[in-house]
């Protein structure tokens, strides 16, 4: 008898396989935004001369995700002039089409509703906890009375249902939307719109220019040009460099990559792509298998969660450190500083979760906002590493360098202690 | 239905596995699925080293087997509860959260290290018990146990971190899975887990050869006989229960030395485990398997990534490829059970072996004569007696 049941756990298992041969994927990717999306970015008119000698030979990477007029844009806006003052970055913006927010000029308290994609990576928790310091910091000011969050943990079904419910039955005076994935949340963003309120999208973008103003720093095409960039000038013709990946389908971090394939494929670097899912063990065998292989100049991730074991994974084999771009996060510099290795570190300004509830203070006052919002997003060097070491001294090793919420009130026990509110 | 090359006189009353030289015994081993799981491993060994010959230096292959071991120690693990005919989902869910405890509650305080592993012992200690307990005397079905379990323990990492990251323990603690014994010669370092595993191997093969294992296999066969022969059924699978979940906090242990602390660490160890276990050869449902099978099916899927990854496959495909190849071989391993079965039952007397074709044992066909063999030719000892130890 048990032998003519074998068949069908065998096909159980079969099931368990491919499961477990999936696993390293998070459930957050979402095939849906594959569909290009544009980044609203691309309508940014690109002021000034044309690209400096970054003359595109042709579109070698044949990638979905790539966009020249977008990625022209990006490597403009690097080195734009921001509006605002340098020391609030989170203020500061490129000059562009303004909204004017007149019809929204009122008094009193408003109520903010705020639709969160999810606080799963350390990027988001960093920025989430200086959102609410901000919030706080409003509140007591009488500009917002409160601010209802639903957190829609990475599920695109869960955001837009979570977005309905506070177009019907959350009394909001505002939206505040972060979105999970461009395509599937265009048509909820569109709704909010819909309501006459004003809506704020910031961080990743949707398809649709509805919102009020969508906040975001200039995008994944800068990280992916400065990171590139960086590692060719450091790397000779032919090395080779391991491209770390979190996860597809979430366009800004398809953009970095995208822009980083492109510029790796025109500088003969030999660059080779892994998914690996900010899990640290996968990273190290990544690493150790591609060692194994042959030398490795150089390590380019789109998203620095992970740096740390991709380092000690040099250390562990014995091996010199690479030419390595990671992110701000305080983990990377400290290892970076301890191991003398050469390295930039990328940001996508996390101070950019400060922005969408002072936007809606503006937009209240009846002060016209940018239409889209970029925010700075420089990298840190080799040179001003120490200084944001030691600004950030004490700071847990989630934490991102460029949070900026210095001059708030909790500042720092509330990011040193990291308790996710 | 290939009933071999040649055919061996054998009294019988003798076990089958006592019969024959040892050289005839050892190719009727590596007929089995439970034996060609490592020939198997020999082979995809061998491709890794042709497509990269670097692979093949005695210092790559003893970090390999370091990285390896905590899966292979999970799969270990998971053979307990598998061979007893249930399923331990929760394994990944305890791997992550002793990873986080640790990574929470030892910081960079040394004097900690201690009393957060006995911590972290007894926690898995508990685990295995509620698991155990619930399955057998709730009668909850141990897919659904251990899947509320997977559950539940996913949300408290999830409360305890909120999904990310948290700063890793000390080095000294660390060191267990990232250090080793240095300048060893030709090899250069053994790292500890090299050295955890080979231990917990040698204590499982030991445990399996007394009582208690036999005790678990004769449950995971035939519980109803076992419990009529007076053995406590219900212990026995909870101890197994209890084993899986030390297993999985030995693997948490050992993944926070090498890789740090982050929520996915651990993400998907139950599949991989389960995954090894059937890859080597052991019936899922219970009652057949070797313990050490199980950790040389972690290895296959290891090298098996491995060589996918050595071959260049693009990053967009890889699942893809894994996933087909692990149904291919878990389907010969299906198909080379049932081959062996059938000549038994046909004709339980007729005793053959095909000595001279081990390499193809991976294959459906060949090995399928010999897997019928080394589990008696005497139906009555099947169960407690499994063939393979």
């Amino acid at each position: 008898m048990r032998r003519k049941m074998l068949t069908a756990p065998l096909a159980a298992v079969a099931a368990l396989a491919m499961l477990a041969a999936c696993s390293t994927d998070d459930s957050l990717d979402d095939p849906a935004t594959s569909e290009s999306a544009e980044d609203p970015a691309g309508e940014e008119p690109a002021e000034g001369g044309e690209d400096e000698g970054e003359e595109p030979a042709e579109d070698g990477s044949s990638d979905d995700w790539f966009d020249q007029a977008v990625y022209d844009t990006q490597y403009e806006q690097r080195t734009a002039t921001f509006e605002g003052d340098p020391n609030a970055p989170h203020l500061q913006y490129i000059d562009g089409p303004m909204t004017d927010t007149s019809e929204f000029a009122s008094e009193g308290a408003k109520k903010v509703c705020f639709s969160n994609a999810s606080i799963s990576n350390p990027w988001r928790q960093t920025g989430w906890i200086t959102m609410n310091e901000q919030l706080k910091v409003l509140q007591e000011s009488g500009v917002i009375s409160e601010m209802e969050t639903r957190d829609a943990q990475d599920d695109d079904n869960t955001q837009i249902a979570d977005i309905d419910y506070f177009i019907n039955e959350g009394n909001c005076d505002a939206f505040v939307i972060s979105p999970s994935s461009t395509a599937a949340l265009t048509p909820a963003v569109e709704r909010a719109c819909d309501t006459g309120l004003p809506v704020v999208v910031f961080d990743r973008g949707v398809e649709t220019d509805c919102a009020t103003t969508f906040i975001h720093p200039i995008g994944g095409f800068a990280w992916g040009i400065d990171t590139a960039e960086f590692l060719v000038d450091n790397l000779e013709e032919g090395d080779k460099v391991v491209a770390l990946r979190i996860l597809p389908g979430v366009d800004v971090l398809e953009h970095r990559w995208a822009a980083a394939e492109k510029i790796f494929s025109e500088n003969g670097i030999e660059a080779v792509d892994y998914f690996t899912g900010a899990d640290p063990t996968e990273i190290k065998k990544i690493i150790s298998d591609e060692l194994a292989k042959g030398d490795v100049q150089g390590v380019w991730m789109d998203a620095g969660d992970g740096a740390v074991a991709a380092i000690e994974a040099f250390e562990d084999a014995g091996v010199d450190y690479p030419v390595m771009t990671g992110e701000d996060e305080m983990s990377f510099l400290r290892k970076w500083e301890e191991t003398g290795l050469t390295g930039l570190a990328p940001v996508y300004s996390n101070f950019q979760w400060r922005t969408p509830l002072l936007a809606v203070e503006k937009i209240f006052a009846g002060e016209e906002i940018p239409t889209e919002w970029v925010l700075p997003q420089t990298p840190i060097t080799e040179a001003e590493r120490a200084d944001f070491l030691a600004a950030n001294e004490g700071m847990p090793d989630g934490h991102y360098a460029k949070f900026g919420g210095e001059d708030l009130p909790g500042y720092p026990q509330v990011w040193q202690e990291r308790v996710i509110p | 239905m290939s009933t071999g090359t040649t055919t061996v006189d054998r009294a019988p009353g003798l076990l089958a596995e006592r019969q024959g030289s040892p050289l005839q015994r050892l190719a009727r081993t590596l007929g089995t699925p439970g034996g060609a799981v490592f020939i198997l491993c020999g082979v995809l060994l061998a491709a890794v080293v042709a497509a990269n010959p670097n692979f093949g230096e005695p210092g790559s292959l003893i970090r390999f087997i370091g990285r390896t071991a905590p899966i292979a120690i999970a799969a270990m693990g998971q053979y307990f509860v598998i061979v007893s005919g249930e399923f331990d989902l929760s394994m990944g869910s305890v791997v992550t959260m002793q990873v986080v405890i640790s990574g929470n509650l030892i910081g960079q305080d040394e004097s900690r290290i201690l009393p957060v592993m006995l911590l972290m012992v007894a926690l898995g200690i508990l685990v295995g018990l509620v698991n155990g307990l619930a399955t057998t005397l709730l009668r909850v079905p141990s897919f659904i146990v251990t899947l509320g379990t997977m559950l539940a323990l996913s949300g408290l990492v999830l409360y305890l971190t909120g999904g990310a990251a948290t700063g890793n323990p000390v080095d000294s603690f660390r060191q267990i899975g990232r250090g080793g014994i240095r300048d060893v010669p030709v090899v250069d370092i053994i790292p500890y887990p090299a050295i955890i595993l080979v231990a917990l191997a040698v204590g499982a093969v030991l445990l399996m050869r007394r009582p208690y294992g036999r005790t678990l296999i004769a449950a995971g066969d035939n519980p109803e006989a076992t419990h009529l022969a007076g053995a406590p059924v219900w212990w026995v699978k909870t101890r197994a229960f209890i084993l899986s979940s030390l297993a999985a906090t030995v693997a948490g242990i050992i993944l926070v030395g090498y890789a740090g602390v982050h929520p996915s660490v651990g993400r998907g160890y139950e599949f991989t485990a389960i995954t090894a276990v059937v890859l080597g050869g052991v019936v899922l449902g219970g009652g057949r398997g070797w313990v050490l099978s199980a950790a040389a099916g972690a290895f296959a899927l290891e090298l098996l990534f491995t060589l996918l990854n050595f071959l260049g496959v693009a990053s967009t495909w890889r699942d893809t490829v894994q996933g087909v190849i692990i149904i291919l071989a878990v389907a010969a391993a299906g198909k080379a059970w049932r081959a062996g079965l059938r000549p038994r039952r046909r004709d339980p007397a007729t005793t053959a072996q095909s000595p001279g074709s081990p390499a193809g044992a991976t294959t459906p066909h060949t090995p399928g004569s010999p897997a019928g063999e080394t589990t008696g030719p005497t139906p009555p000892v099947q169960g407690t007696t499994t063939g393979e130890n």
